[in-house]
């Protein structure tokens, strides 16, 4: 084992170490927020609400992320009205195209998980919150989301830290993330076994502050739904 | 519309089917072995299984597939160099990628086949053991029978990822699906037509294999007396 190599463009690691932290936390904050009023549809009891959501997200969780990159990366450039159009230029930056990959992957799996939750909301309280005259707004801000997010941290948590590991995957189209940053070294000095566990130490540690961060918001939002001791 | 290319695309449809059924071997494999060392009185076991558990599903996938692909290289550079002079065997891209996507779902299914062993009423493993049963064969008479039912919907979830993680051993080379798409998508410059193609391909793939796993499920399930809700 030679870690000289790695320390040596250890500079190129934190660099990729914020990439792949800006890639993750755009993807999840742009794929969680679009997903809260998709969840509300597809727990619609409309089939004209839920039916399209749903299709959105048996074709986005069917299909593998790095097909969907590839889509958007190169698949939309077949069509002459994407090249004519205005988003032409932000379609041409790998981030952006990365992002938006990345983003309507976790808002397809995030919608499912939220709209889980809102399902299993008990309807004696939505009874109880319309009988005191709530408006539907005020029914779902103060009754059905509260509880459906706290219901959703477990899986929700899961998924973050998928993303996170899904992120990875930007380095095919290019981007200096953390991986990126691996087979950069890789490539120079021609050690794969130091170049790809320190990557691969990286993402454990951004892992284990991901599930500590999580085990705290649990104990915090949802104390009242776990085993009593 | 696919200019000649579909047989093509078959073609790599049946090698991303072989990869995902022999990795799905290996990682049953593994879980089972995994599983049950979690389970065993042995600290030694219980430890070496959940930092196999904890590691694996801490870093992403293409690191993983990086690592023994490249490192695997390198491990038997070394090793080959100390016994002969005649250069060493490549790695081929199709054993890297069974192995490691094998090794990745062994860890997902270890957790899967853990729980479901431990739904197996204690007193079935109790009756064995009063009946003169050695371990081995409580395992395989006892536990592993009643574990397929307690197994299956955690063992469809794992297959499902597994089945799109497949679409990263093109990053290693091997020529799958996703591989003959962009070789198509390079000469018929229609990127969108072929990536949109292979993932029709995988969507009818995870449909199929819901049917197909949920008869299954219905099959296990006979006889079983539900709560009648």
């Amino acid at each position: 084992m030679n870690f000289e190599a790695v320390l040596e463009n250890l500079p190129l690691y934190l660099d990729g170490l914020a990439e792949t932290l800006r890639l993750a936390v755009l993807a999840v904050v742009i794929g969680g927020l679009a997903a809260v009023p998709l969840a509300m549809l597809r727990a619609a009891r409309s089939r004209w609400l839920h039916g399209p959501v749903r299709l959105f997200t048996f074709v986005l969780r069917g299909t593998p992320l790095l097909v969907q990159m590839f889509i958007v990366y190169y698949g939309l450039a077949q069509f002459d009205v994407v090249r004519d159009s205005a988003a032409w230029s932000l379609l041409q930056n790998a981030r952006f195209c990365a992002v938006l990959a990345f983003a309507l992957n976790t808002c397809a799996y995030t919608t499912e998980i939220f709209a889980g939750a809102i399902l299993a909301t008990s309807a004696g309280e939505v009874e109880a919150a319309r009988a005191l005259g709530m408006q539907p707004f005020t029914l779902w801000r103060r009754i059905v989301w509260p509880q459906a997010l706290r219901r959703s941290l477990p899986a929700y948590s899961n998924e973050v830290i998928m993303m996170l590991h899904a992120t990875s995957l930007a380095s095919v189209v290019t981007l200096q993330d953390l991986t990126g940053a691996a087979r950069d070294v890789y490539a120079r000095s021609y050690l794969p076994i130091e170049a790809f566990l320190t990557a691969a130490a990286f993402y454990l540690v951004l892992t284990f502050a991901l599930v500590a961060v999580f085990r705290a918001a649990e104990r915090r939002w949802t104390a009242y739904l776990l085993p009593r001791r | 519309m696919l200019h000649g290319y579909g047989p093509s695309l078959l073609q790599g449809a049946g090698l991303t089917l072989s990869v995902a059924l022999l990795s799905l071997m290996v990682a049953s494999v593994l879980g089972l072995l995994g599983a049950v060392a979690k389970l065993s009185g042995s600290p030694v076991l219980r430890g070496i299984a959940t930092v196999y558990t904890t590691a694996i599903r801490g870093v992403p996938d293409l690191v993983l597939m990086l690592l023994i692909f490249y490192g695997g290289q390198m491990l038997i550079n070394a090793a080959w160099a100390r016994w002969t002079e005649a250069p060493a065997p490549d790695i081929d891209p199709f054993v890297a990628g069974v192995a490691t996507l094998g090794l990745i779902f062994g860890a997902y299914l270890t957790e899967t086949f853990r729980g479901a062993i431990q739904g197996v009423p204690a007193g079935q493993i109790e009756a064995a053991r009063a009946c003169g049963m050695a371990p081995l064969t409580v395992l395989r008479r006892i536990v592993l029978p009643q574990m397929l039912r307690l197994a299956l919907p955690g063992f469809t979830n794992n297959w499902l990822v597994l089945v799109k993680s497949t679409a990263l051993v093109s990053v290693i080379g091997l020529t799958d699906m996703l591989q003959k798409a962009a070789q198509a998508a390079g000469a018929t410059r229609e990127p969108f037509t072929f990536y949109a193609a292979v993932g029709g391909l995988y969507l009818a793939l995870t449909a199929v294999s819901v049917l197909a796993l949920r008869g299954v499920q219905r099959r296990l399930e006979q006889g079983v007396k539900g709560a009648g809700l």
